[in-house]
């Protein structure tokens, strides 16, 4: 065999090789999509988002309050969050460029990125719910942001070392000073960046379940109080999907599609946010 | 200091730290006004802008400027040429201090704008660089309109109702010569630019502030022939109004374009002479041999 024959049976070798993982993939993506959409599509009625939750018996029901509780949780935990993000990024990134401090927050940064989500539904439990005396919106709304912050400080210092220097030196160079680099010609630079890795972790935040155990806790109620434990989503699956009644697991199979669904769209959103940019 | 010493390399020895030094030691204490009968081959400047003394640069422990001396003249356009890597862009970066924005990189001597030391640490750099505008290599429209690229800088320092600010606009952009390339499309990116259009954006956006100096680095060296033609017509018009220093590696863009040319090898000033003087007759074996083509 020659090295040309030899290369192209390689090359055959290695693109079929890298076909058969993107298919392996795909596949049980695929199937996930499909499994959740033949349980889930039957249940995604109208009564879904104008019914609060059924009680054991109920006949009738739906997830409007969990709905409203998790847009809620997850409004507090993007809005606690997010702004905290863009500007730690935003020091790493610029002003603390060349601070020693830069190095242990990026450390730490990364370590959080990785914590398991329960640990933080603990640690949100015993700094908030303990000396608040009751589970509550807030501090469900408080987990969650300890979730997106990493995600944000991440994706936005990447984004803006992406900006080239030559950009910040010729703003500079008009005698702008540093913050006005930064607010006015950085960020608009690297915006869609940023507001991908929000979106991001919006997506992250929507189907997390294991911070809320222990901070929202569920309610089966409608409410609107953050002081108040609040009905959501993810813990209303994890709950009706361990309950013995069928409405109840009906109605989990459409709140799992729903999560998906939505995530789906925010990485859609993401994907012509990004490409907008060009 | 006699008028003698103005001569700047022709009685110099070759060694080129002894000619930088030479070309600095004429310059520290000329009046800028006197020295009307200067001999042949003389540098014959009328009146200073900058003025550097003995100024020493460092990337961290890389020594990249050697007692760099000289004076860069009013409503002028100063070019400085040179191999690779041989300090031209370096010495331009002080002149506004942009490299302050990186730490490691310092300089220690005087360059004195207008009889005041900017290195001095009092100093602001950001009003510096208000007065010392600098175009650079390649095209760096900011992320905004063509409009807005122009007025950013503009609101920095002046606060301009709105006809003020469509007024200086169109100014510089005239100035640039873009207007009538861009007038219509005032509100569209500056990213949507040719190369070409996007570097006299640029050069707008500098020229909209109003400094006193101009510095442009390399500014031609991304750009095709009729562009640089262009922005060379566009230096023989601003030099009226401003004092112009201009980094090229293109020797004849240096021969069209300047009044005053400085020729730096390995960190140091070997040459500095008017332009005609320097191409036709250099001082220096080594200037000799780099305009001639022989090396670098």
């Amino acid at each position: 065999m020659d090295i040309y024959t030899r290369r192209q049976v390689v090359n055959v070798f290695n693109l079929g090789a890298s076909v058969l993982a993107t298919v392996f993939g795909l596949f049980f993506l695929s199937w996930l999509l499909w499994v959740l959409l033949a349980q889930g599509l039957a249940h995604l009625n109208w009564d879904l988002f104008t019914l609060d939750m059924p009680g054991p018996g109920a006949e009738t029901g739906g997830l409007r309050n969990a709905i409203v509780g998790s847009l809620m949780l997850t409004a507090v935990g993007v809005l606690i969050g997010a702004p905290l993000g863009v500007l730690a990024g935003t020091y790493l990134a610029e002003f603390g460029r060349y601070a020693w401090i830069s190095h242990p927050v990026r450390f730490i940064n990364d370590v959080l990125l990785s914590a398991p989500s329960i640990v933080i539904g603990v640690f949100v439990y015993e700094v908030m719910v303990v000396p608040m005396g009751n589970f509550s919106g807030w501090s469900g709304g408080v987990a969650l942001a300890i979730i997106v912050i990493p995600v944000v400080v991440r994706t936005t210092e990447d984004m803006m070392r992406l900006v080239p220097d030559t950009l910040r030196e010729a703003a500079a160079a008009l005698g702008a000073p540093q913050w006005r680099v930064v607010s006015s010609v950085v960020f608009r630079a690297s915006l869609s960046g940023i507001m991908t890795g929000i979106l991001l972790a919006v997506a992250r935040i929507a189907g997390e379940t294991a911070p809320l155990l222990f901070t929202a806790l569920n309610n089966q109620f409608f409410t609107l109080d953050m002081d108040q434990p609040m009905g959501n989503l993810p813990v209303t699956i994890f709950n009706f999907a361990m309950g013995p009644y069928d409405n109840w697991h009906d109605l989990a199979w459409a709140g799992s599609l729903l999560i998906t669904l939505t995530v789906l769209t925010l990485n859609i959103l993401t994907r012509i946010f990004l490409r907008t940019k060009k | 200091m006699t008028d003698a010493s103005l001569v700047n390399a022709n009685n110099a020895p070759l060694a080129g730290s002894g000619i930088a030094v030479n070309v600095g030691g004429a310059f520290t204490k000329a009046d800028s006004e006197a020295a009307t009968d200067r001999p042949a081959g003389a540098v014959d400047i009328d009146k200073s802008k900058i003025e550097v003394k003995g100024l020493n640069f460092y990337y961290g422990k890389f020594h990249a400027l050697h007692d760099i001396s000289m004076r860069i003249p009013e409503r002028k356009v100063t070019a400085f040429i040179g191999p690779s890597g041989c300090g031209k862009s370096t010495l331009l970066r002080t002149f506004n201090r942009i490299y302050n924005l990186y730490h490691g990189q310092r300089a220690s001597g005087e360059i004195l704008l207008d009889g005041r030391n900017i290195l001095d640490r009092r100093e602001d750099i950001n009003r510096l660089r208000a007065r010392v505008g600098m175009v650079f290599q390649k095209p760096t429209p900011f992320p905004m309109s063509i409009y807005e690229n122009i007025a950013y800088g503009v609101r920095l320092y002046e606060r301009l109702g709105r006809v003020a600010m469509d007024e200086r606009v169109e100014w510089a952009l005239r100035k640039a010569a873009l207007w009538e390339e861009v007038k219509d499309i005032l509100r569209q990116s500056g990213g949507a630019l040719s190369g070409g259009q996007q570097q006299r954006l640029c050069i707008a956006r500098a020229i909209a502030v109003k400094p006193e100096v101009i510095l442009l680095d390399e500014p031609c060296s991304a750009l095709d022939p009729i562009s640089t033609l262009k922005i060379e017509q566009l230096i023989a018009e601003l030099k009226d109004s401003y004092t112009i220093a201009i980094v090229t590696h293109n020797m004849q863009q240096a021969a069209r374009v300047s009044d005053y040319t400085g020729f730096m090898y390995l960190g140091r000033l070997i040459e500095f002479n008017d332009t005609e003087t320097l191409f036709t007759n250099p001082g220096s074996r080594q200037t000799e041999d780099y305009i001639t083509g022989r090396f670098g």
